[in-house]
């Protein structure tokens, strides 16, 4: 049988693929696809709490669930809005390496 | 779920997931999002949240993923040429992600919960949409209306930010 801590340990793991990603990758839209990995991340954790704590019901706790839709959806937005900047970002500057903008380097 | 299903799918998704960090090319990192996306979904049906997986199925991998790939066909970016490393902050970056993954090891590990199997279900019918739908048009009526709004403003902000010129 799977116990929570197996369902917690692959959501770990998979965070901090996304956040070595996020640290080791230079290239903008990558970066990018790692925060997604790092959200749904999270949202793996959120399911399986909401699965183990059940409700008075029997039934899993669907306030988790709730929050999960929640996070899906401004995530959604995000991915919008983020890769609508980058292409801005691009037009101006014709590159998406973060080590070229480099205007606020100090 | 029997459990080498679950091991299979938790698996292929960590495996895609690496391999989104890893390769060079973005085309093949967004094709690999897509992949580890859908590992992710059969998690979630793993766990009963059938309405969850969906969504996750719909929204991730199809609209955002196609929003992806769209901007990296848009853009025309090839396989990035390798350049220089910088060394030093590479080896930092993999410490600091390194040493957040044995923290979280560590304390799911010290946690007595974590040994404990899921309870069985009070019915086999889970009629989750319902459940949600609930829950989300009763109690979170508010903060649904919210994420509303928000997506009317990030659609706008989205068409501000496409225009050519910038007043």
């Amino acid at each position: 049988m799977t116990t929570l801590g197996d369902y917690l340990t692959v959501s770990g793991i998979l965070f901090a693929i996304g956040f070595s990603g996020v640290l080791l990758r230079r290239n903008v839209i990558i970066i990018f696809m790692a925060l997604e990995l790092m959200l749904n991340a999270a949202n793996l954790s959120l399911v399986a709490f909401s699965r183990f704590r059940l409700g008075d019901d029997g039934l899993p706790n669907y306030n988790a669930q709730v929050l999960v839709f929640f996070v899906i959806t401004v995530a959604a937005a995000e991915v919008a809005v983020g890769l609508a900047i980058i292409v801005a970002l691009y037009r101006a500057r014709r590159t998406t390496h973060v080590e070229d903008i480099n205007s606020l380097k100090f | 779920m029997p459990a080498f299903l679950f091991w299979l799918f938790a698996g292929v998704m960590l495996i895609f997931g690496a391999l989104v960090v890893v390769n060079r090319n973005p085309i093949a990192s967004a094709l690999s999002l897509v992949v580890c996306f859908l590992g992710l979904a059969a998690l979630f049906m793993s766990l009963d949240a059938f309405f969850i997986g969906i969504i996750q199925v719909l929204v991730y991998a199809g609209a955002v993923m196609v929003l992806f790939l769209f901007i990296i066909m848009l853009l025309d970016l090839r396989a990035e040429e390798r350049r220089t490393m910088n060394w030093v902050a590479f080896t930092g970056g993999f410490v600091v992600a390194f040493s957040l993954l044995v923290q979280i090891l560590a304390v799911i590990s010290r946690t007595q919960m974590a040994k404990q199997t899921f309870p069985p279900l009070a019915s086999r019918q889970v009629d989750d949409v319902r459940n949600v739908g609930l829950l989300l048009f009763g109690h979170y009526n508010l903060p649904f209306q919210v994420i509303a709004v928000l997506i009317l403003v990030a659609t706008v902000g989205v068409i501000v930010l496409s225009k050519r010129q910038l007043r």
